[in-house]
């Protein structure tokens, strides 16, 4: 994908940008290092909802007036804004949802709720999401379909070989992670789609650890569906995306019924409108629709590449410095080009708790826990783990911090 | 916070040195023979899990033995609920962990049971750290539960 940036990537200039980032925590200045949970939002993207509210607040394809004109281009145009950025072919097939977790509901719904039936496969991997599993299993329970689950190496790369004997002719579908929000692991879902493809299985790929962080161009990828959520690229909460290719969302049911999704409606029947309102049932979540495409707009300017780079600079840097740390274990792959910025550890004999404690004692915010990945957490024999995770403001003086951190931690409980 | 290079200052109201100690060298870990309370408690959210088993002779706690792994507040918090039970009876179990519940709440508690508490009353320290009242009770919570139903079945 070219590089867009329209802006000189500045950390300095980027930090200024969010407000939040003047604040302290316990005493200290905060250093903000959950990132894969949610991100923190710069101006541009509050000042849109506080606009939208404050100028324009109105509801959506209804009214002819001016307000309601104003506000319903500015909701399409975002929607336009987020399908240019994932390279959708059309923004039709850009669909608004909750959330990743609505995404992936919506499609085991409708697409899958139709298409699966007993005897049938779905196949994932073993390093999901509790949201990327559990509606598959469901989903499996009640169809008599069978749930597989694709392998992966102790450092956390995905077995391939394996893929290809466990996609058969009976898989209907394959839905795997773009980059797991544990390891860090960036998936190959090209080559799983065209494994998918070849049985005449669909694809369908969480992003959301992805699409925030490196171009991602579902075209390209030639992925049947994509799923995503805004607060984890600088987007408010409550509002996700779900794309599709479009022959399987015209074919595809309503996952909710309503207004908006209706075409006509008449005492005894009704039918659905076109693609993507025949998916967004009632008033949608105007305000943050439009506070996504601001942010994408950031994200845009400044350019996903160099976004990127500027993780995987940050990630080495902290895969080198915890190398020096005693009693640390890092989860997932050690070869900083294979993962994205998120690094999970555990020490020998602190419990991860104990350590986001005594971080955020010092300022520092990290995940810890199962990550809503509990079967993946588990399957390294380890009860939680601690994570750090990176994003467009973070700086090298920030995971010194964090390194500085985990000394002293280590120093206050093993002495 | 007052002063002080280390971050770490405010830490110390969490981790008194006597939960510090009971952490790093938990008390009553023996496995308990043919025990009359045998369960398992764990928190999902954490990873934490203790195994919890209890000699019960009549009115009284004859032994008690747990094990288990989690954060340093689950594990003291279950050291020191072994060491106080021991020798106890259901009765005065029962009135301490009522009294460790209320602690952590932030209610009132009398002398008398902070004089049955001892050492616990460390644990207090919790309270200003609100996602962490969880790790202390997990135990008390485990053991309570179970010593009730005992006593129903028993009685």
């Amino acid at each position: 994908m070219s590089n867009n940036a329209s802006r000189n990537f500045d950390v300095e200039s980027i930090r200024a940008d969010f407000p939040i980032l003047n604040r302290e925590v316990n005493g200290r200045k905060l250093v903000y290092l959950d990132n894969a949970a949610t991100t923190q939002k710069p101006k541009a993207v509050i000042d849109a909802l506080t606009e939208y509210y404050e100028v324009y607040n109105a509801n959506v394809h209804r009214g002819v007036h001016t307000l309601s004109v104003e506000a319903t281009d500015a909701y399409e145009v975002a929607r336009t804004k987020v399908a240019k950025f994932i390279n959708a072919p059309e923004s039709e097939s850009v669909i608004w949802t909750r959330n990743t977790s609505e995404s992936l509901n919506l499609v085991a719904a409708t697409w899958a709720e139709e298409n699966i039936g007993a005897g049938d496969n779905i196949v994932i991997t073993a390093m999901e999401h509790h949201s990327n599993i559990v509606p598959w299993q469901q989903l499996a329970m009640k169809k008599g379909a069978e749930l597989r689950y694709l392998a992966h190496s102790d450092d956390g790369v995905l077995d391939m070989e394996s893929a290809r004997e466990i996609i058969d002719s009976r898989t209907k579908l394959v839905a795997a992670t773009h980059m797991s929000n544990v390891l860090g692991t960036i998936n190959p879902v090209k080559e799983l789609g065209s494994l998918a493809h070849a049985v005449g299985a669909v694809v369908l790929i969480d992003a959301a650890q992805s699409v925030p962080h490196m171009p991602v161009d579902v075209q390209d990828l030639d992925v049947d569906f994509l799923c995503f959520s805004a607060h984890k690229m600088l987007g408010p909460t409550g509002i996700g995306v779900l794309y599709g290719r479009k022959s399987l969302l015209e074919a595809m049911p309503p996952y909710m019924y309503g207004g908006d999704m209706i075409l006509e409606v008449s005492y005894e029947d009704a039918s659905w409108n076109d693609l993507p309102y025949k998916f967004e049932a009632g008033t949608p979540n105007i305000a943050d629709a439009i506070a996504t495409g601001a942010a994408v707009d950031y994200l845009t300017e400044l350019g996903m590449d160099n976004i990127w780079k500027h993780e995987q600079e940050l990630t080495v840097y902290a895969l080198e410095q915890f190398r020096g740390l005693p009693g640390i274990n890092v989860l997932g792959p050690e070869d900083a080009s294979k993962k994205g910025g998120v690094i999970s550890f555990t020490h020998e004999t602190i419990h991860p708790h104990d350590l986001g404690t005594a971080l955020d004692q010092q300022g520092i915010a990290i995940r810890t826990g199962h990550h809503c990945a509990m079967p993946l957490v588990r399957s390294y024999d380890v009860v939680a783990a601690a994570r750090a995770s990176f994003y467009i403001y973070n700086t090298r003086d920030e995971i010194d911090a964090l390194v500085n951190g985990l000394s002293e931690t280590e120093g206050y409980f093993v002495r | 916070m007052m002063g002080g290079t280390s971050g770490l200052n405010e830490l110390d109201d969490l981790y008194e040195a006597i939960i510090l100690d009971h952490y790093r060298s938990p008390r009553n870990t023996a496995p308990v023979e043919s025990p009359d309370i045998d369960l398992e408690v764990n928190n999902p959210f954490c990873g934490d899990e203790f195994h919890i088993q209890m000699k019960v002779d009549g009115d009284s706690v004859a032994s008690v033995g747990i094990t288990g792994r989690g954060c340093a507040i689950s594990q003291a918090s279950a050291s020191l609920l072994a060491e106080l039970v021991e020798g106890k009876s259901t009765a005065e179990v029962q009135a301490a962990v009522d009294a460790v519940r209320r602690m952590l709440k932030g209610e009132e508690i009398t002398d008398e049971e902070a004089d049955i508490l001892g050492d616990i009353e460390a644990l207090g320290g919790v309270r200003k750290f609100p996602v962490r009242i969880k790790c202390a009770l997990l135990s008390w919570v485990g053991l309570d539960d179970a010593l009730k139903e005992h006593l129903e079945k028993n009685s």
